[in-house]
Protein backbone atom coordinates (compact mmCIF):
# COMPACT_ATOMS: atom_id res chain seq x y z
CA UNK A 1 0.00 0.00 0.00
CA UNK A 2 1.02 3.54 -1.12
CA UNK A 3 0.96 5.75 1.94
CA UNK A 4 0.46 10.00 1.64
CA UNK A 5 3.57 10.48 3.54
CA UNK A 6 5.00 8.35 0.07
CA UNK A 7 3.31 10.02 -2.18
CA UNK A 8 5.02 13.62 -0.96
CA UNK A 9 6.94 15.13 -3.37
CA UNK A 10 6.22 12.44 -6.19
CA UNK A 11 4.17 14.48 -8.62
CA UNK A 12 4.64 18.06 -9.89
CA UNK A 13 3.14 20.72 -11.74
CA UNK A 14 5.49 21.37 -14.87
CA UNK A 15 3.38 23.73 -16.53
CA UNK A 16 0.80 26.26 -16.10
CA UNK A 17 -1.60 29.28 -17.96
CA UNK A 18 -3.68 31.85 -17.69
CA UNK A 19 -5.49 32.97 -20.71
CA UNK A 20 -8.71 35.87 -21.17
CA UNK A 21 -8.82 37.00 -17.40
CA UNK A 22 -11.13 40.19 -16.75
CA UNK A 23 -12.97 40.15 -20.00
CA UNK A 24 -12.99 38.43 -23.04
CA UNK A 25 -16.30 38.86 -24.93
CA UNK A 26 -17.61 36.71 -26.85
CA UNK A 27 -15.98 33.51 -25.97
CA UNK A 28 -17.49 30.66 -24.65
CA UNK A 29 -15.97 28.73 -21.42
CA UNK A 30 -14.62 26.32 -24.10
CA UNK A 31 -12.84 28.36 -26.07
CA UNK A 32 -11.21 30.20 -22.93
CA UNK A 33 -10.87 26.54 -21.18
CA UNK A 34 -8.93 25.71 -24.70
CA UNK A 35 -6.60 28.29 -24.75
CA UNK A 36 -5.03 27.98 -21.20
CA UNK A 37 -4.73 24.10 -22.00
CA UNK A 38 -2.76 24.73 -25.02
CA UNK A 39 -0.33 27.23 -23.28
CA UNK A 40 0.01 25.45 -20.19
CA UNK A 41 0.93 21.99 -22.01
CA UNK A 42 3.02 23.97 -24.44
CA UNK A 43 4.95 25.87 -20.54
CA UNK A 44 5.18 22.23 -19.76
CA UNK A 45 6.82 21.62 -22.71
CA UNK A 46 4.22 18.63 -23.72
CA UNK A 47 2.43 18.48 -26.84
CA UNK A 48 -1.52 18.09 -26.50
CA UNK A 49 -0.61 14.44 -27.67
CA UNK A 50 1.20 13.63 -24.29
CA UNK A 51 -2.14 14.25 -22.26
CA UNK A 52 -3.07 10.95 -20.94
CA UNK A 53 -5.12 12.22 -17.51
CA UNK A 54 -7.48 14.75 -17.62
CA UNK A 55 -9.29 17.03 -14.92
CA UNK A 56 -12.07 19.51 -15.05
CA UNK A 57 -15.46 21.26 -13.38
CA UNK A 58 -17.70 23.57 -14.77
CA UNK A 59 -20.61 25.40 -12.29
CA UNK A 60 -23.16 24.66 -15.82
CA UNK A 61 -22.24 22.00 -17.12
CA UNK A 62 -22.70 18.66 -15.38
CA UNK A 63 -20.83 16.12 -17.76
CA UNK A 64 -18.38 19.02 -18.26
CA UNK A 65 -15.23 16.24 -18.54
CA UNK A 66 -17.02 15.12 -21.91
CA UNK A 67 -17.20 18.05 -24.16
CA UNK A 68 -13.82 18.96 -22.88
CA UNK A 69 -12.39 15.21 -24.11
CA UNK A 70 -14.28 15.96 -27.44
CA UNK A 71 -12.78 19.59 -27.77
CA UNK A 72 -9.52 19.21 -26.94
CA UNK A 73 -8.86 15.92 -28.90
CA UNK A 74 -7.82 13.76 -26.08
CA UNK A 75 -8.06 10.07 -25.02
CA UNK A 76 -7.44 9.97 -21.55
CA UNK A 77 -6.87 6.45 -19.37
CA UNK A 78 -7.56 9.06 -16.21
CA UNK A 79 -10.90 11.25 -16.04
CA UNK A 80 -11.78 13.25 -12.83
CA UNK A 81 -14.76 15.65 -13.40
CA UNK A 82 -15.24 16.11 -9.30
CA UNK A 83 -17.30 19.09 -8.80
CA UNK A 84 -16.46 21.04 -5.38
CA UNK A 85 -17.28 24.03 -6.78
CA UNK A 86 -14.17 26.62 -6.22
CA UNK A 87 -12.05 24.25 -4.39
CA UNK A 88 -12.49 21.51 -7.00
CA UNK A 89 -9.19 22.02 -8.71
CA UNK A 90 -6.76 21.75 -5.67
CA UNK A 91 -9.40 18.87 -4.73
CA UNK A 92 -8.38 17.35 -8.30
CA UNK A 93 -4.03 17.02 -7.02
CA UNK A 94 -4.32 13.89 -4.93
CA UNK A 95 -6.07 11.42 -6.86
CA UNK A 96 -4.53 12.86 -9.67
CA UNK A 97 -0.66 11.68 -7.63
CA UNK A 98 -2.52 8.45 -7.27
CA UNK A 99 -3.02 8.03 -10.72
CA UNK A 100 0.19 8.79 -12.07
CA UNK A 101 1.90 6.99 -8.69
CA UNK A 102 0.24 3.72 -9.64
CA UNK A 103 1.03 4.76 -13.70
CA UNK A 104 -2.43 4.97 -14.94
CA UNK A 105 -1.72 8.11 -16.62
CA UNK A 106 1.48 10.04 -17.30
CA UNK A 107 0.52 13.62 -17.56
CA UNK A 108 -2.91 15.45 -15.90
CA UNK A 109 -4.15 18.30 -17.68
CA UNK A 110 -6.09 20.08 -15.27
CA UNK A 111 -8.45 22.96 -16.35
CA UNK A 112 -11.05 24.91 -16.11
CA UNK A 113 -12.36 28.35 -18.07
CA UNK A 114 -15.43 30.56 -17.50
CA UNK A 115 -16.68 33.84 -19.29
CA UNK A 116 -19.32 34.55 -16.58
CA UNK A 117 -18.67 38.25 -16.43
CA UNK A 118 -19.28 38.36 -20.73
CA UNK A 119 -21.79 35.71 -21.05
CA UNK A 120 -24.91 35.57 -22.05
CA UNK A 121 -26.25 33.13 -20.05
CA UNK A 122 -24.28 34.22 -17.33
CA UNK A 123 -24.05 34.16 -13.63
CA UNK A 124 -27.57 34.98 -13.06
CA UNK A 125 -28.80 32.72 -15.16
CA UNK A 126 -27.22 29.67 -13.61
CA UNK A 127 -28.40 30.88 -10.11
CA UNK A 128 -31.48 30.25 -10.95
CA UNK A 129 -31.22 27.18 -12.75
CA UNK A 130 -29.82 26.15 -9.87
CA UNK A 131 -32.24 26.93 -8.09
CA UNK A 132 -34.06 23.87 -9.64
CA UNK A 133 -30.97 21.54 -10.36
CA UNK A 134 -29.66 21.94 -7.04
CA UNK A 135 -32.27 23.04 -4.40
CA UNK A 136 -31.99 24.17 -0.84
CA UNK A 137 -35.74 24.14 0.25
CA UNK A 138 -34.43 24.70 4.33
CA UNK A 139 -32.78 28.08 2.24
CA UNK A 140 -34.52 29.37 -0.05
CA UNK A 141 -37.54 30.75 0.86
CA UNK A 142 -35.65 33.15 2.99
CA UNK A 143 -33.81 34.64 0.22
CA UNK A 144 -30.34 34.36 0.72
CA UNK A 145 -28.34 36.28 -1.47
CA UNK A 146 -26.28 34.10 -2.18
CA UNK A 147 -23.05 33.01 -1.94
CA UNK A 148 -22.63 36.56 -0.54
CA UNK A 149 -25.31 36.16 2.57
CA UNK A 150 -23.71 33.23 3.92
CA UNK A 151 -20.21 34.59 3.90
CA UNK A 152 -22.10 38.13 5.83
CA UNK A 153 -23.83 35.61 8.40
CA UNK A 154 -20.19 33.91 9.39
CA UNK A 155 -18.92 37.40 9.19
CA UNK A 156 -21.41 38.92 11.75
CA UNK A 157 -20.39 35.52 13.97
CA UNK A 158 -17.19 35.93 13.95
CA UNK A 159 -17.36 39.44 14.85
CA UNK A 160 -19.86 38.26 17.89
CA UNK A 161 -17.63 35.49 18.91
CA UNK A 162 -13.73 37.81 18.67
CA UNK A 163 -14.58 41.31 18.62
CA UNK A 164 -13.48 41.13 14.99
CA UNK A 165 -14.32 44.84 12.77
CA UNK A 166 -15.14 45.90 9.64
CA UNK A 167 -11.97 47.43 9.73
CA UNK A 168 -10.21 44.32 10.33
CA UNK A 169 -12.07 42.94 7.02
CA UNK A 170 -11.10 46.29 4.77
CA UNK A 171 -7.49 45.25 5.50
CA UNK A 172 -8.04 42.33 3.78
CA UNK A 173 -9.45 43.87 0.55
CA UNK A 174 -6.73 46.81 0.86
CA UNK A 175 -4.35 44.42 1.10
CA UNK A 176 -5.33 42.14 -2.20
CA UNK A 177 -5.35 45.47 -3.98
CA UNK A 178 -1.61 46.71 -2.87
CA UNK A 179 -0.64 43.41 -4.63
CA UNK A 180 -2.84 43.43 -7.21
CA UNK A 181 -1.05 47.26 -8.09
CA UNK A 182 2.14 45.20 -8.65
CA UNK A 183 0.18 42.54 -11.12
CA UNK A 184 -0.39 43.55 -14.71
CA UNK A 185 -2.71 40.55 -15.31
CA UNK A 186 -5.39 41.44 -12.42
CA UNK A 187 -8.53 43.21 -13.36
CA UNK A 188 -9.07 46.10 -10.68
CA UNK A 189 -6.05 48.08 -10.01
CA UNK A 190 -6.96 51.57 -8.62
CA UNK A 191 -5.86 52.79 -5.57
CA UNK A 192 -7.71 51.23 -2.31
CA UNK A 193 -8.15 52.03 1.14
CA UNK A 194 -9.14 51.42 4.58
CA UNK A 195 -12.03 53.82 4.33
CA UNK A 196 -13.06 53.07 0.65
CA UNK A 197 -13.80 49.89 1.34
CA UNK A 198 -15.51 51.19 4.65
CA UNK A 199 -17.55 53.85 2.88
CA UNK A 200 -18.32 51.37 -0.59
CA UNK A 201 -22.11 50.22 -0.99
CA UNK A 202 -23.74 47.67 1.85
CA UNK A 203 -24.68 44.78 0.01
CA UNK A 204 -24.97 42.39 2.90
CA UNK A 205 -24.02 43.41 6.14
CA UNK A 206 -21.17 43.31 7.89
CA UNK A 207 -20.16 43.20 3.75
CA UNK A 208 -20.02 45.90 1.07
CA UNK A 209 -19.53 45.36 -2.55
CA UNK A 210 -15.38 45.90 -1.86
CA UNK A 211 -15.20 43.02 0.73
CA UNK A 212 -16.91 41.01 -2.37
CA UNK A 213 -15.02 39.02 -4.74
CA UNK A 214 -14.77 40.41 -8.82
CA UNK A 215 -17.11 38.44 -11.69
CA UNK A 216 -14.50 38.42 -14.18
CA UNK A 217 -14.14 36.03 -17.58
CA UNK A 218 -11.07 33.84 -17.53
CA UNK A 219 -9.51 30.36 -17.61
CA UNK A 220 -6.67 28.33 -16.09
CA UNK A 221 -4.96 25.47 -16.54
CA UNK A 222 -1.91 23.32 -15.03
CA UNK A 223 -0.11 20.24 -16.02
CA UNK A 224 0.90 17.45 -13.48
CA UNK A 225 3.60 14.61 -14.05
CA UNK A 226 5.57 12.25 -12.12
CA UNK A 227 8.75 14.11 -10.49
CA UNK A 228 11.09 12.09 -12.36
CA UNK A 229 9.82 13.42 -15.35
CA UNK A 230 9.28 16.82 -14.27
CA UNK A 231 13.03 17.16 -14.24
CA UNK A 232 13.49 16.22 -17.42
CA UNK A 233 11.15 19.01 -18.46
CA UNK A 234 11.94 22.56 -19.76
CA UNK A 235 10.18 24.27 -16.47
CA UNK A 236 11.88 24.71 -13.14
CA UNK A 237 9.65 21.82 -11.26
CA UNK A 238 6.83 22.72 -8.56
CA UNK A 239 6.45 19.42 -6.13
CA UNK A 240 3.47 19.12 -4.74
CA UNK A 241 4.49 17.82 -1.26
CA UNK A 242 1.19 17.64 0.62
CA UNK A 243 -2.49 18.08 -0.35
CA UNK A 244 -5.56 17.46 1.21
CA UNK A 245 -9.48 17.78 0.93
CA UNK A 246 -12.37 17.91 3.47
CA UNK A 247 -16.39 18.89 3.27
CA UNK A 248 -18.44 19.24 6.00
CA UNK A 249 -21.57 20.75 4.85
CA UNK A 250 -23.38 22.39 2.15
CA UNK A 251 -25.30 25.04 3.59
CA UNK A 252 -23.89 27.62 5.45
CA UNK A 253 -27.40 26.77 7.73
CA UNK A 254 -25.55 23.57 8.54
CA UNK A 255 -22.23 24.41 8.80
CA UNK A 256 -21.24 22.85 12.60
CA UNK A 257 -19.87 26.23 13.95
CA UNK A 258 -19.78 29.38 11.41
CA UNK A 259 -16.13 30.16 12.57
CA UNK A 260 -14.70 27.24 11.76
CA UNK A 261 -14.48 25.83 8.31
CA UNK A 262 -13.55 22.30 6.94
CA UNK A 263 -9.46 23.70 6.27
CA UNK A 264 -8.85 22.94 9.47
CA UNK A 265 -9.12 19.20 8.65
CA UNK A 266 -7.83 19.97 4.90
CA UNK A 267 -4.88 22.14 5.99
CA UNK A 268 -3.88 19.54 8.55
CA UNK A 269 -3.90 16.68 6.40
CA UNK A 270 -1.38 18.94 3.39
CA UNK A 271 1.07 19.64 6.06
CA UNK A 272 1.04 16.06 7.90
CA UNK A 273 1.69 14.58 3.93
CA UNK A 274 3.89 17.70 3.50
CA UNK A 275 5.49 17.29 7.18
CA UNK A 276 5.59 21.28 7.06
CA UNK A 277 3.72 23.50 9.42
CA UNK A 278 2.54 27.02 8.71
CA UNK A 279 5.60 28.98 9.83
CA UNK A 280 7.91 26.96 6.94
CA UNK A 281 5.70 28.67 3.84
CA UNK A 282 6.93 31.24 2.03
CA UNK A 283 3.88 32.87 0.17
CA UNK A 284 0.34 32.04 0.53
CA UNK A 285 -2.89 31.56 -1.97
CA UNK A 286 -6.19 31.88 -0.56
CA UNK A 287 -9.72 31.44 -1.72
CA UNK A 288 -10.58 35.21 -0.97
CA UNK A 289 -14.34 35.16 -2.61
CA UNK A 290 -14.83 37.40 0.34
CA UNK A 291 -12.74 39.24 2.69
CA UNK A 292 -14.01 36.69 6.08
CA UNK A 293 -12.76 34.13 3.87
CA UNK A 294 -8.75 35.15 4.58
CA UNK A 295 -9.58 35.62 8.35
CA UNK A 296 -10.94 32.02 8.43
CA UNK A 297 -8.28 30.08 6.62
CA UNK A 298 -5.44 32.17 8.30
CA UNK A 299 -6.76 30.52 11.66
CA UNK A 300 -8.02 27.24 10.25
CA UNK A 301 -4.98 26.45 8.29
CA UNK A 302 -2.84 27.69 11.54
CA UNK A 303 -1.14 30.61 10.55
CA UNK A 304 -2.58 32.09 13.13
CA UNK A 305 -4.97 31.24 16.50
CA UNK A 306 -8.52 30.61 15.73
CA UNK A 307 -9.93 34.43 16.74
CA UNK A 308 -7.06 36.29 15.96
CA UNK A 309 -7.18 36.51 12.20
CA UNK A 310 -8.58 40.05 11.94
CA UNK A 311 -5.22 41.38 14.97
CA UNK A 312 -2.75 39.22 12.64
CA UNK A 313 -4.13 40.86 8.98
CA UNK A 314 -4.11 44.44 10.55
CA UNK A 315 -1.32 47.36 9.90
CA UNK A 316 -0.99 46.13 6.51
CA UNK A 317 0.76 42.77 7.26
CA UNK A 318 -0.55 40.51 4.65
CA UNK A 319 0.60 43.45 2.16
CA UNK A 320 3.09 43.64 0.27
CA UNK A 321 6.39 44.56 2.73
CA UNK A 322 4.21 42.76 5.23
CA UNK A 323 4.92 39.56 7.67
CA UNK A 324 3.02 37.11 5.75
CA UNK A 325 2.73 37.76 1.79
CA UNK A 326 -0.80 36.61 1.21
CA UNK A 327 -2.79 36.96 -2.39
CA UNK A 328 0.33 38.19 -4.43
CA UNK A 329 -1.62 38.32 -7.70
CA UNK A 330 -4.30 40.52 -6.08
CA UNK A 331 -6.79 37.47 -5.45
CA UNK A 332 -10.17 37.32 -6.13
CA UNK A 333 -11.46 40.64 -4.69
CA UNK A 334 -8.89 42.08 -7.56
CA UNK A 335 -6.99 39.94 -10.06
CA UNK A 336 -9.86 37.59 -11.16
CA UNK A 337 -12.86 35.51 -10.43
CA UNK A 338 -14.88 33.42 -13.04
CA UNK A 339 -16.64 32.09 -10.39
CA UNK A 340 -14.23 29.36 -9.36
CA UNK A 341 -11.22 30.59 -8.78
CA UNK A 342 -8.69 27.58 -6.63
CA UNK A 343 -6.91 26.90 -9.78
CA UNK A 344 -5.80 31.16 -9.87
CA UNK A 345 -4.53 30.86 -6.46
CA UNK A 346 -2.78 27.50 -6.77
CA UNK A 347 -0.78 29.07 -10.48
CA UNK A 348 0.01 32.71 -8.49
CA UNK A 349 2.00 30.13 -6.38
CA UNK A 350 3.11 28.26 -9.06
CA UNK A 351 4.76 31.47 -10.40
CA UNK A 352 5.97 32.84 -6.89
CA UNK A 353 7.93 29.43 -6.53
CA UNK A 354 9.25 29.74 -10.04
CA UNK A 355 10.41 33.67 -9.59
CA UNK A 356 8.21 34.51 -12.14
CA UNK A 357 6.32 36.96 -10.15
CA UNK A 358 7.14 40.18 -11.51
CA UNK A 359 7.16 43.23 -9.65
CA UNK A 360 5.04 41.30 -6.83
CA UNK A 361 7.49 38.60 -6.54
CA UNK A 362 8.26 37.46 -3.33
CA UNK A 363 12.13 37.11 -2.79
CA UNK A 364 13.85 33.34 -2.40
CA UNK A 365 10.11 31.60 -2.29
CA UNK A 366 10.59 27.76 -2.12
CA UNK A 367 7.05 27.01 -0.58
CA UNK A 368 3.81 28.03 -1.12
CA UNK A 369 0.03 27.01 0.37
CA UNK A 370 -2.69 27.16 -1.99
CA UNK A 371 -5.62 27.08 -0.78
CA UNK A 372 -9.76 26.77 -2.65
CA UNK A 373 -12.89 26.79 -0.80
CA UNK A 374 -16.23 25.73 -2.39
CA UNK A 375 -19.95 26.44 -2.31
CA UNK A 376 -20.97 28.61 0.72
CA UNK A 377 -17.58 27.70 3.46
CA UNK A 378 -18.84 24.20 2.14
CA UNK A 379 -15.52 22.33 0.89
CA UNK A 380 -12.09 23.08 1.29
CA UNK A 381 -8.62 21.70 -0.58
CA UNK A 382 -4.87 22.59 0.35
CA UNK A 383 -1.98 22.63 -1.18
CA UNK A 384 1.31 22.65 -0.16
CA UNK A 385 3.84 23.27 -3.16
CA UNK A 386 7.49 23.53 -3.10
CA UNK A 387 10.95 23.30 -5.54
CA UNK A 388 13.33 20.67 -5.36
CA UNK A 389 15.27 21.75 -2.72
CA UNK A 390 12.45 21.66 -0.29
CA UNK A 391 12.04 17.43 -1.09
CA UNK B 1 -48.49 28.42 16.43
CA UNK B 2 -52.47 27.22 14.88
CA UNK B 3 -53.49 23.18 15.17
CA UNK B 4 -55.71 23.76 11.97
CA UNK B 5 -55.24 21.56 9.37
CA UNK B 6 -55.52 22.05 5.05
CA UNK B 7 -56.50 19.41 2.93
CA UNK B 8 -55.33 22.04 -0.14
CA UNK B 9 -52.15 20.63 -0.85
CA UNK B 10 -51.10 16.84 -1.02
CA UNK B 11 -49.61 15.61 1.68
CA UNK B 12 -46.36 13.25 -0.01
CA UNK B 13 -44.64 9.85 1.56
CA UNK B 14 -41.14 11.54 1.68
CA UNK B 15 -39.84 13.38 4.95
CA UNK B 16 -40.01 16.81 2.80
CA UNK B 17 -43.07 16.54 1.44
CA UNK B 18 -44.26 15.47 5.04
CA UNK B 19 -42.51 18.23 6.98
CA UNK B 20 -44.06 21.02 4.22
CA UNK B 21 -47.32 19.38 4.88
CA UNK B 22 -47.45 20.51 8.56
CA UNK B 23 -45.47 23.64 7.28
CA UNK B 24 -48.40 24.51 5.22
CA UNK B 25 -50.87 23.30 7.84
CA UNK B 26 -49.45 25.65 10.33
CA UNK B 27 -47.21 22.88 12.35
CA UNK B 28 -43.56 23.61 12.45
CA UNK B 29 -41.81 20.25 13.36
CA UNK B 30 -38.06 19.25 13.67
CA UNK B 31 -37.07 15.78 14.01
CA UNK B 32 -35.54 14.06 17.32
CA UNK B 33 -33.72 10.53 17.00
CA UNK B 34 -35.18 7.66 18.77
CA UNK B 35 -31.59 6.06 19.17
CA UNK B 36 -29.20 9.24 20.17
CA UNK B 37 -32.11 10.94 21.56
CA UNK B 38 -30.17 14.36 19.64
CA UNK B 39 -32.25 16.80 17.61
CA UNK B 40 -31.99 17.14 14.02
CA UNK B 41 -32.95 19.79 11.60
CA UNK B 42 -33.23 19.72 8.51
CA UNK B 43 -35.63 16.48 8.85
CA UNK B 44 -34.18 13.73 6.68
CA UNK B 45 -34.35 10.05 5.87
CA UNK B 46 -31.56 9.08 8.68
CA UNK B 47 -30.10 10.53 11.60
CA UNK B 48 -27.13 12.81 10.93
CA UNK B 49 -25.25 12.18 14.26
CA UNK B 50 -25.80 8.17 14.78
CA UNK B 51 -27.13 6.56 11.34
CA UNK B 52 -30.43 5.70 12.49
CA UNK B 53 -33.36 5.07 10.26
CA UNK B 54 -35.37 7.94 9.96
CA UNK B 55 -36.24 10.11 12.84
CA UNK B 56 -39.48 11.22 14.45
CA UNK B 57 -40.83 14.31 13.32
CA UNK B 58 -41.54 16.08 16.90
CA UNK B 59 -42.39 19.59 17.84
CA UNK B 60 -39.70 22.08 19.22
CA UNK B 61 -40.73 24.25 22.35
CA UNK B 62 -39.99 27.17 19.00
CA UNK B 63 -38.03 29.45 21.35
CA UNK B 64 -34.10 29.90 20.41
CA UNK B 65 -31.78 32.97 20.26
CA UNK B 66 -30.15 34.64 16.58
CA UNK B 67 -26.98 32.94 16.41
CA UNK B 68 -25.82 34.78 12.92
CA UNK B 69 -27.29 38.14 11.37
CA UNK B 70 -27.19 39.83 7.86
CA UNK B 71 -29.36 42.49 6.66
CA UNK B 72 -29.80 42.06 2.77
CA UNK B 73 -29.93 45.66 1.14
CA UNK B 74 -32.83 46.09 -1.37
CA UNK B 75 -33.70 49.03 -3.27
CA UNK B 76 -36.94 50.81 -1.57
CA UNK B 77 -38.84 50.65 -4.70
CA UNK B 78 -37.99 46.47 -4.58
CA UNK B 79 -39.47 46.11 -1.31
CA UNK B 80 -36.12 47.65 0.78
CA UNK B 81 -33.53 45.98 3.27
CA UNK B 82 -34.50 42.64 4.94
CA UNK B 83 -33.04 40.59 7.73
CA UNK B 84 -31.64 37.01 7.18
CA UNK B 85 -30.50 34.92 10.08
CA UNK B 86 -29.85 31.36 11.45
CA UNK B 87 -31.31 30.78 14.11
CA UNK B 88 -30.64 28.44 17.13
CA UNK B 89 -33.15 26.53 18.45
CA UNK B 90 -33.13 25.50 22.34
CA UNK B 91 -33.05 21.86 21.23
CA UNK B 92 -29.51 22.58 19.73
CA UNK B 93 -30.79 22.84 16.21
CA UNK B 94 -29.91 25.87 13.83
CA UNK B 95 -31.92 26.96 10.70
CA UNK B 96 -31.98 29.79 8.64
CA UNK B 97 -35.00 32.03 8.92
CA UNK B 98 -35.99 35.77 9.55
CA UNK B 99 -36.59 38.23 11.86
CA UNK B 100 -39.91 39.80 11.73
CA UNK B 101 -41.61 42.50 13.75
CA UNK B 102 -38.50 45.01 13.41
CA UNK B 103 -36.14 46.74 11.87
CA UNK B 104 -33.37 44.27 9.99
CA UNK B 105 -30.33 46.75 11.62
CA UNK B 106 -31.95 46.19 14.89
CA UNK B 107 -31.64 41.85 14.81
CA UNK B 108 -28.29 41.29 17.52
CA UNK B 109 -26.94 37.97 17.87
CA UNK B 110 -28.17 36.92 20.93
CA UNK B 111 -31.69 38.14 20.71
CA UNK B 112 -34.46 35.61 22.26
CA UNK B 113 -36.49 34.48 19.97
CA UNK B 114 -40.34 32.51 19.36
CA UNK B 115 -41.21 31.08 15.94
CA UNK B 116 -44.06 31.31 13.62
CA UNK B 117 -45.43 29.53 10.83
CA UNK B 118 -46.36 31.84 8.28
CA UNK B 119 -48.69 30.82 5.13
CA UNK B 120 -48.86 33.10 2.42
CA UNK B 121 -52.26 33.04 0.50
CA UNK B 122 -51.50 29.85 -2.29
CA UNK B 123 -47.55 29.64 -1.06
CA UNK B 124 -45.83 27.31 1.31
CA UNK B 125 -45.90 27.23 4.84
CA UNK B 126 -42.45 29.27 6.51
CA UNK B 127 -40.99 29.32 9.87
CA UNK B 128 -40.41 32.85 10.94
CA UNK B 129 -39.41 34.42 14.58
CA UNK B 130 -40.46 37.55 16.35
CA UNK B 131 -38.02 38.72 18.92
CA UNK B 132 -39.53 37.99 22.95
CA UNK B 133 -39.38 41.03 24.87
CA UNK B 134 -39.35 41.37 28.84
CA UNK B 135 -39.33 38.92 31.26
CA UNK B 136 -40.33 36.13 28.89
CA UNK B 137 -37.35 36.61 26.98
Amino acid sequence: MTTLKQLRGSAAIAGVATYGCGESPGHTDMELLAEAARRAVADAGLAMKDIDGLCTASASATMWAMPVVEYLGLRPSYIDSTMLGGSSFIAHLLPAMQALASGQCNAVLVCYGSAQRTATFGRREVVASRRYLDPQPYETPYEPMQPLSAYALAASRHMHEFGTTRRDLAEVAVAARAWARLNPEAFMRDPLSIDDVLNARMVCDPLTVRDSCLVTDGAGAFVLVRADRARDLPREPVHVLGTGTAVWNRQISSMHDLTTTAARDSGRAAFDMAGLSPRDIDVVQLYDAFTINVLLFLEDLGFCAKGEGGAFVRGGAIAPGGRLPVNTNGGGLSCVHPGMYGIFALIEAVRQLRGEGGDRQVAGARTALAHGNGGTLSSQATAVLGLAQTL
Amino acid sequence: MTNSSTTSKPTGTGVLARHQAELDAGRFLIQRCGACQRAVYFPRVLCPHCGAEEPALVAPAGTGAVYAVTTVRRKPEAGGDYNVSIVELDEGVRLMSRVEGMPPADVRIGLRVRARVVVPPGGSGMVVFDAITGDAA
